[in-house]
């Protein structure tokens, strides 16, 4: 196997708040490898794009980083600003989710472009940067002859894939793309992941693709890492884990999508838990229709369980389970404050 | 592309300058009423306890006053047209005389106080919207309330204590010393220019010594407020998507705050730029007063003493007509600055 691109352990991002830290990403693992998509999914608020952004060391004031993101034998958390700063552009790419608001309104969509490439490569002829920047944009279908138009003259799909050519310009090695569709209609939407899959293809790029859309990421990824308040609960093959999902989450999550067969909508009854004070233990088993005496008292550990890595009790290891630990758990304290 | 984004920019000047018709109208309209909105005639007013009923009569006549208010108005407005604001009533000068002698004062202070504002205030507020919530962005914000807040005769006093006074520094008062204002022959009726006309460098630099106690305790005034601006505009720019998006595509700190976040910081700052006219020449009054600085100001407050309505309407109208004019050009410089603007 291909060494990864970007290998992520134990990465850990905190904001403070008056009630203590929120713990939005708590204890992620993962790896990348060249050309590989991984498709990041879970809840709103349960730390997806926190995490695409704590990769690149894009977080806002306030936020804590701990932990390793190793980057060509460089651990990103603790590389300085200025370093960071090199790497974002020709190496480390992100794509965001509100494309009308990404670009700056006074500037040519050429003045941008010929910042991104003048500050990675100064020594670039204005020749070079036209020919590079046009090309892109016609790869992302944005016709030459728009190049000196202003951001407000084009639609929300034009200018998100203007935002992804200026990402791309400079050919990063990874890419996080955060909800790149979610503002668009369902037509641009495929458009969109048709041109990342090309990305990839040609190029070798690796891309983080955050997304709460499962069609998404049955289409256009490879591996898929499902996340829950702060922390990757299964990860695996796409095939595999929409096939024989392992966590309870993970299967409830599928239950809860939309098809053209679907009569009635299922949904994971209760709301994702609060970050400041996490539930003990699993963080799943207040919601959890499988919850067992265990799952409460202990931090379940990470378990392979065939191609999957799950972190859930249901998969053992059977000698940590303590006596009567698989029992189910009753609940009533919960439903009595859910009603009161 | 480019030809059409010229042409909507011609096209959006072109409709912009034939708005400012029916602008300035209203003004004019609204400047009118309200001195009519006072009691008593102007004449009657200014000159009423000095003169024979038949006197004023026969003034009231030859001024017009007995006529129709229609009439008046007309003859206001198709008088200004033809820049004949009237003649004042207590010693019959033609209120565009007033500005010619005095108006070079005015736009020497104002203009120079706009300079020493824009020089303070727009670096400060960059500075204090990088630093936001420090010791230093603390320190600054008090610095833009006391200079806004402080009175500006107050002001005025304190630098003619200090620095005239104390020090010894600089002149406390008038445009230049007698001797000197006598020596320079007056060209245009602009200090610093008549003396540079008359190759009068010793005139020329008395002239800036006495310009900078009333254009510093001026500019200070809008220095506060700019940078408070400033301030707070970069701290939504800084804050942005456009700005987090080019700092994931690595564009540098420098870069990122004075091309994306500053820039776009200005587009309001110009708008309220134009609302701070009106500010600047409120308080150009009150400086004219302190420094004994004989520009319009002064000759408004000596008019507004004796009551001579046709002295204070001409000017206000002048005044307003000037407002008028820089929200104009505001809105100008901004359709260069903001593209969006000329759609």
């Amino acid at each position: 196997m291909t060494e990864p691109v970007i290998s992520v352990r134990d990465l850990r991002v905190w904001y403070g708040s008056e009630r203590g830290p929120v713990r939005a990403v708590d204890g992620v693992t993962f790896d990348l490898r060249p050309g590989e998509t991984l498709g990041l999914v879970g809840e709103s608020g349960c730390g997806k794009s926190t995490l695409g952004r704590g990769v690149l060391g894009l977080l806002p004031r306030g936020a804590k980083l701990a932990g390793e993101v190793n980057y060509e034998g460089r651990n990103l958390v603790t590389a300085s600003p200025k370093a960071i700063q090199r790497l974002r552009g020709p190496d480390l790419g992100l794509i965001f989710q509100e494309p009308l608001t990404r670009l700056n309104p006074l500037l040519r969509i050429s003045d941008q472009f010929e910042e991104t490439l003048r500050t990675h490569e100064p020594g670039l002829s204005k020749q070079d940067i036209r020919h590079r920047s046009i090309e892109v944009l016609r790869a992302m279908g944005i016709p030459p002859t728009r190049y000196r138009a202003y951001p407000h003259e084009f639609s929300g799909g034009m200018r998100q894939r203007i935002m992804i050519a200026l990402a791309l310009v400079l050919r990063p090695s990874f890419v996080v793309a955060d909800e790149p569709t979610t503002a668009l209609d369902v037509l641009v939407e495929a458009q969109i992941i048709g041109i990342l899959g090309d990305l990839r293809r040609n190029f070798d790029t690796s891309l983080l693709f955050i997304t709460h859309n499962l069609g998404i990421v049955a289409e256009a990824c490879d591996r898929v890492a499902v996340m829950y308040a702060g922390r990757i609960v299964e990860q695996g093959p796409v095939t595999e884990v929409f096939a024989r999902p392992q966590h309870p989450y993970t299967r409830e999550l599928l239950r809860s999508t939309i098809s053209l067969s679907t009569t009635g909508l299922h949904y994971i009854p209760g709301a994702p838990p609060d970050l400041i004070e996490p539930p003990s233990g699993c963080r799943f088993h207040p919601r959890c229709p499988s919850a067992m005496r265990v799952c409460p008292e202990q931090f379940p550990e990470q378990v392979e369980v065939g191609p999957q890595r799950v972190e859930c009790w249901l998969h053992g290891p059977d000698e940590l389970v303590p006596e009567g630990g698989r029992e189910p758990l009753v609940r009533e304290e919960i439903t009595v404050a859910d009603e009161a | 592309m480019s030809t059409r984004t010229a042409g909507s920019l011609r096209t959006y000047l072109i409709t912009r300058v034939v708005l400012f018709v029916p602008q300035v109208l209203v003004i004019l309209t609204i400047v009118f009423v309200l001195m009519r909105v006072a009691p008593g005639d102007p004449v009657t007013v200014a000159l009423g306890g000095q003169r024979s009923p038949e006197q004023l009569a026969q003034l009231r006549a030859a001024a017009g006053y007995d006529r129709s208010i229609f009439v008046q108005y007309w003859e206001y407005i198709s008088g200004i047209v033809r820049f004949d604001l009237g003649t004042t009533i207590v010693d019959s000068r033609p209120v565009t005389q007033i500005f010619k002698v005095n108006g070079g004062a005015t736009l020497t202070l104002t203009s120079s106080a706009l300079v020493i504002a824009l020089l303070i205030g727009v670096p400060l507020g960059l500075i204090a919207g990088r630093v936001r919530d420090t010791g230093l962005d603390a320190g600054l914000r008090v610095f833009g309330i006391l200079t806004y807040a402080a009175p500006v005769f107050f002001l005025g006093l304190i630098f003619q204590l200090v620095f005239a006074r104390n020090l010894g520094w600089l002149p406390s008062s008038s445009q230049a010393s007698p001797l000197v204002l006598a020596r320079v022959p007056s060209e245009t009726n602009i200090f610093l220019v008549d003396a540079l006309l008359a190759g009068d460098s010793a005139a020329f630099w008395n002239g800036v010594q006495h310009l900078i106690l009333p254009a510093l305790t001026l500019g200070l005034l809008l220095s506060g407020v700019f940078m408070r601006i400033v301030r707070i505009n970069l701290i939504q720019t800084l804050r942005s998507d456009y700005v987090e998006a080019a700092r994931a595509r690595g564009v540098s700190e420098g870069n990122v705050v004075i091309r994306h976040a500053f820039r776009n910081a200005l587009v309001p700052f110009v708008t309220i730029l134009g609302l701070q006219v009106a500010l600047l020449l409120g308080g150009a009054i009150l400086t004219e007063q302190t420094f004994n600085w004989n520009g319009i100001g002064s000759q408004l407050v000596r008019y507004l003493d004796s009551r001579d309505y046709v002295a204070v309407q001409g000017i206000i109208t002048l005044v307003a007509l000037a407002v008028v004019t820089a929200s104009l050009l505001i809105d100008i410089i901004n359709a260069i600055i903001d593209p969006r603007v000329r759609y």
